[in-house]
């Protein structure tokens, strides 16, 4: 697969997710950037770090907005242009996205993109009314539908046209809790049975408590540049081929199907299209599960099974690591955890290990191409990325 | 209240005030938006015209809602849905005058309407689902 990249990544850190007490997203973010540039000696963050492109989601949970230069401060990038990207919980994938912008344009030619968010100290019922902003305040919210309701009619109506079951649902979550226990910085290393997430507490019926992805602190980044110089920085370079991201309606009422996000199928198309890649060619992927529901309908928004059917393709194992298309090896955002701000780039984070051989004990044997999936609210934005080893 | 007021969401939800449940029709293409719009985001065009909806239709998807925000904690659990009313259009609500068990995709509703508005920002009037 000959597709000329359109950036480069050189280098991406990560946080140990989980509930990082008496940290702010300011001290979580420089712990992402530490490692970016530990893991990339060659580059001088002075020197080569362009601008900051970072993703946040609200400035609720901490009363500080102006997250940008905070986050270029800390973690030593001043001067340089730092600007916060918030597209909910698709926030870093659109930062990511802007990243590419910004080295396609010409401007730039090496860029830190990244996402924070710091959730637990706040009350459940907080993040809850926090989460929702990013669902149509005057008919939704204003009725009372939270966002694991949002995702709870989506389930409700794809159990009724395609037959999918709450055991699916629960097995989305055993398989990523089993994914988490091999990643040292997942929120939750912890293995869980089908009987107990499917005995869990009710949050929005038929969603329970192990249905929902964690709220969690954390925060992520990545070093872009232009393909070209790449190699000055790193013999392991990861190259982003294909980039898609898409729209659709606020309200989730308002769509044509609850069953799919069509934002999701369209950044999809163009992210294949732009990279000439297949579904059937993706070895490894990375997808929004905020909710259960949400992977089984990656799988068909992403081509990795028919529509209707992503609730056979868990049901088979063929998402498993050692299966035919591993989804979530990292312990995706079910049991590794959800700072939302931070979730697209995370993605990114976890696709790099995967492509560079650096993925451990979770490692897919052989990976060269990889893929990333992030939605923002209940599907008003998502973006979806295609990665290539070099 | 005038028929000829802005379409806005603000527009909507004093309608719902005087129990109408109102959406916007653009006069040049026919599409009919709900939530209302300023300009159809069609055909561009800025001449709409309000019509009523009869507030009955079918449930399309349903949950119960177990963990809320503060200011519905003391109504867990209830029951919200999103219905297609008979020309298409959907909405999202709460359910009332029904058991959990009883929600069912594809039963009849009707819009019904709550009788004081809130009384803090945005002091609208809720419409709300019920059994036929």
């Amino acid at each position: 697969m000959a597709t000329k990249p359109l950036v480069s990544i050189v280098s991406a850190g990560l946080s140990k997710f989980g509930r990082r007490e008496g940290l702010m997203c300011r001290e979580l973010f420089a712990e992402a950037t530490k490692e970016a540039f530990e893991r990339c000696p060659n580059l001088d963050p002075i020197q080569d770090v362009e601008a900051l492109f970072v993703g946040q989601m609200g400035e609720s949970y901490e009363h500080q907005g102006h997250t940008g230069p905070t986050l270029a401060d800390w973690s030593g990038l001043l001067p340089k242009p730092a600007i916060r990207i918030e597209s909910a919980c698709a926030s870093s994938g659109s930062a990511l996205r802007t990243g590419i912008y910004a080295i396609l344009s010409g401007l730039h030619k090496v860029v830190m993109v990244g996402g924070v968010e710091k959730m637990t100290h706040r009350t459940t019922a907080e993040v809850t009314e926090y989460l929702a902003m990013a669902s149509d305040f005057p008919f939704e919210q204003w009725n009372g539908i939270t966002f694991p309701g949002l995702y709870a009619l989506m389930a409700t109506a794809h159990m009724h046209k395609y037959g999918t079951t709450e055991e699916n649902l629960a097995q989305v979550a055993v398989k990523n809790h089993h994914n988490g226990t091999l990643n040292p910085k997942a929120h939750m290393q912890k293995e869980i049975t089908l009987e107990k997430a499917l005995t869990s507490k009710m949050v929005a019926s038929p969603l329970k408590l192990y249905d929902c992805s964690l709220i969690t602190d954390g925060a992520s980044c990545l070093i872009l540049t232009a393909p070209e110089i790449a190699k000055q920085y790193t013999d392991t370079p990861v190259h982003i081929i294909g980039s898609g991201q898409a729209s659709d309606t606020i309200g989730l009422y308002e769509r044509e199907e609850l069953t799919s996000l069509k934002a999701a199928k369209v950044a999809a198309k163009q992210a294949y299209k732009m990279s000439g890649v297949t579904p059937k060619d993706v070895d490894v992927a990375e997808v929004h599960d905020c909710f259960t529901i949400a992977e089984i309908l990656a799988y068909e928004d992403l081509g990795f099974c028919e529509t209707g059917k992503g609730g056979n393709l868990i049901q088979n194992g063929e998402t498993e690591l050692g299966g035919k298309i591993p989804v979530n090896p990292s312990g995706g955002l079910k049991s590794k955890g959800h700072p939302v701000g931070a979730t697209g780039t995370a993605q990114a984070y976890e696709i790099y290990l995967q492509l560079t051989g650096q993925a451990d004990k979770r490692q897919v044997t052989g990976a060269e191409i990889g893929l990333s999936h992030n939605v923002g609210g209940s599907g008003a934005t998502s973006s979806v990325h295609v990665y290539r080893s070099d | 209240m005038s028929e000829s007021h802005p379409f806005t969401v603000s527009s909507f939800y004093l309608f719902i005030k005087e129990k109408r449940l109102m959406a916007a029709k653009c006069s040049k293409c026919g599409t009919i938006v709900l939530p209302p719009k300023p300009m159809c985001t069609k055909c561009f065009c800025t001449d709409i015209e309000w019509i009523e909806l009869n507030g009955t239709g079918k449930l399309l998807s349903y949950t119960v809602i177990h963990v809320a925000p503060e200011q519905f904690q003391s109504m867990v659990p209830y029951c919200v849905g999103i219905v297609e009313f008979n020309d298409g259009l959907r909405l999202p609500g709460i359910i009332k005058d029904i058991q959990p068990e009883q929600l069912k995709v594809g039963m009849e509703l009707k819009t019904d309407f709550e009788c004081e508005p809130s009384s803090t920002w945005p002091c609208w009037t809720r419409y709300y689902f019920k059994p036929v």
